[in-house]
């Protein structure tokens, strides 16, 4: 967060332009352009069913065959949507990794991790035999397992939570990838696992340069860990900005709205507040701006149509049609 | 494990005597085997002799008692009618049904379980709808209708295969047929549930996720996992290698353990019954057991809680 924003024209190492996703004619995610730099972390924060996680499983292809996915994702140049199974088998796990929210669902029940690690190893490092297994035990005390010569033959429900999560970080970390999307890897964990579990991840990704996608509803944890955040609402990217001007001062009522529902840390007590109404239905969108109907200062234009995302500032993208500096961030208690 | 081990084998125990002992009374109780064998017009002396010489005129329970001793004592008795013992008669028969019941188990495994795979993984496609129309078809024909209709138009219209007899290989055909054909579809059936389960679950995205090509995501996560429901079907269907052919056997005159059983209950030829009964039982048990070490062997979640396998 404290790390100076650098020019969004610079090496970009993943960008999706105008990526759309629709279930069996639904449309959950309308155009998404993002970009993610060589190193860089990129949050992504939005409710449940705002398109984050869809977003990144769109762009490596994760989706099941009925998804209908249009747009780009481009990595270092070669588009991801469309390609050939064979190449996105080498990307997967290779240049881009992706750990999961639930840890213990996520990993195959019936084999020992040891071989879920040393799959990944002998696809994208060529690794075999005693090799896999030394270069297993090197990553395992990476991602901080004890024992784990002994523990790279236990199975997923010999684990808790957390060490499965430091199992899929590890397994994410065998393919040496590009950028990690971790996608809520802390929202199944206890609270003070959850910290010890964002450690691991900001020092490897330290260590190994990394890009880190972090998909999470969890203000704290996108302001602790990134440099740049994007606020999704509806399947669309309604705001997004260095983590420290957004913070400071978000200018999309949604995600004013997200900031002040937070405690304050310091200062006087406030009483929380909280957005009125719900996300609504992908399949009942309304015409104008998704967020219209909650909004406390929605007018007229807002109705007509979803407003585009543009440059606000010269790092800020913003999707609505208030000049929102001129709105104080408390008129949200007067809603 | 070791106690696991001995209080599967006690479970296995009682659930024999049950069966044992369910049979004796509904045998004992649903016909005089003096008057059946010997006919109607038998003289009262005859069946007199008779009832005498095999206990019949004994209290039930005292009939019970000798009866259950003996079995403990692996003596199961001798056939009312030809005076053999009945182990003998039931042992000459065996290899007979499991000419029918081994290949047929064959073609349960090897069509039901592909094709199951095969609709799960193409899903809404117009083979998978193919396939689980036959598969209702399959399990909801019963089998002597199956057997029927096959011998209607392979036996009489084609003239290509005989309708019954045991003759030589050719004469299995059909049988052999009618039974895989309703188990290949069962099979199918629980296959494709137990994949579309298996392929739904975070572990399987997890493994696209890593690059693992998908043929490889099947072959090694997949099938792994869906195979702990299948083969609670196969062990259910080996337990039923002995005594699932009656329907088939009767149908296709096919000289085997079915029907022995049929011919054996019509005549009251308790020995003979019990004896038959009794192997049905130990092979049901035996194939649950079985099925229960699979798990074991399958699931290690289940490895240091076998007593979650039951």
């Amino acid at each position: 967060m404290s790390e100076p924003h650098k020019s969004p024209a610079r090496t970009a190492e993943l960008s999706l332009s105008k990526l759309t996703v629709s279930f069996d004619g639904v449309t959950v995610l309308h155009g998404v352009d993002l970009s993610v730099g060589k190193g860089e972390a990129l949050g992504l924060v939005g409710e449940s069913g705002s398109g984050k996680s869809v977003t990144w499983l769109a762009a490596l292809g994760l989706l099941p065959g009925k998804a209908k996915i249009t747009g780009s994702a481009r990595l270092d140049g070669m588009e991801l949507i469309g390609a050939k199974p064979e190449t996105l088998d080498t990307v997967r796990g290779g240049r881009v990794a992706m750990i999961f929210q639930d840890p213990t669902s996520a990993l195959n029940p019936v084999l020992k991790v040891g071989r879920q690690i040393g799959e990944a190893l002998a696809l994208h490092r060529g690794l075999s035999g005693a090799a896999i297994r030394a270069e297993a035990k090197r990553l395992f005390d990476l991602v901080g397992i004890p024992d784990a010569e002994r523990r790279l033959s236990s199975y997923p429900h010999e684990f808790s939570g957390g060490q499965n999560q430091r199992v899929m970080i590890a397994m994410a970390l065998a393919g040496a990838p590009d950028i990690l999307v971790a996608d809520e890897p802390t929202t199944a964990l206890d609270v003070t696992i959850q910290a010890q579990i964002l450690d691991l991840i900001n020092t490897v990704r330290r260590e190994m340069g990394m890009a880190l996608v972090l998909i999470s509803h969890d203000l704290g944890v996108i302001a602790e860990t990134c440099d740049r955040v994007a606020v999704m609402y509806a399947g669309r990217i309604v705001e997004e900005a260095p983590a420290s001007a957004l913070f400071a001062a978000p200018h999309h009522p949604y995600a004013r709205g997200l900031l002040h529902s937070l405690p304050p840390l310091g200062g006087e007590r406030r009483k929380l507040v909280s957005i009125p109404g719900v996300v609504p239905d992908p399949r009942a969108l309304p015409h104008g701006c998704a967020f219209a109907p909650r909004c406390p200062q929605v007018l007229e234009a807002c109705l007509s149509a979803p407003p585009a995302l543009r440059g606000v500032g010269d790092a800020r993208r913003l999707a609505c049609v208030l000049e929102a500096r001129t709105v104080p961030l408390r008129s949200f208690e007067a809603a | 494990m070791l106690r696991f081990i001995a209080i599967r084998l006690g479970r296995a125990m009682i659930t024999i005597a049950l069966v044992v002992t369910f049979a004796f009374i509904v045998l004992r109780l649903s016909g005089d085997p003096a008057q059946i064998i010997l006919g109607p017009e038998a003289p009262p002396e005859a069946v007199a002799a008779f009832r005498k010489a095999w206990g019949l005129d004994d209290p039930l329970w005292l009939q019970y008692f000798h009866y259950f001793g003996a079995i403990i004592q692996g003596e199961l008795g001798r056939s009312m009618r030809d005076g053999r013992a009945a182990i003998e008669l039931v042992a000459e028969r065996i290899p007979v049904t499991l000419a029918l019941t081994l290949p047929a188990l064959a073609i349960k495994i090897g069509l039901g379980i592909p094709a199951g795979i095969y609709a799960a993984l193409h899903r809404g496609s117009l083979a998978d709808r193919v396939v689980m129309m036959l598969s209702v078809a399959g399990f909801t024909i019963p089998s002597f209708v199956l057997g029927l209709t096959l011998v209607l138009i392979f036996a009489v219209k084609l003239g290509w295969l005989p309708s019954g007899g045991q003759d030589s290989w050719r004469h299995a055909i059909l049988p052999v047929l009618t039974l895989g054909i309703g188990g290949a579809a069962v099979l199918a059936r629980f296959t494709r549930s137990a994949m579309l389960e298996v392929l739904g679950q975070p572990f399987i995205r997890t493994a696209s996720a890593k690059g693992v090509p998908w043929r490889d995501v099947i072959v090694g996560h997949a099938l792994p996992n869906a195979a702990i429901p299948t083969v609670t079907i196969v062990g259910f269907m080996i337990g039923t290698l002995i005594a699932g052919a009656v329907v088939v056997e009767s149908v296709f005159s096919w000289p085997g353990v079915g029907r022995l059983l049929v011919v054996a209950v019509a005549n009251r030829d308790l020995a003979v019954v019990q004896c038959i009964l009794l192997l049905v039982a130990a092979t049901m048990v035996t194939s649950n057991l079985v099925v229960d070490f699979l798990y074991g062997f399958l699931d290690p979640r289940l490895r240091q809680n076998p007593g979650k396998a039951s």
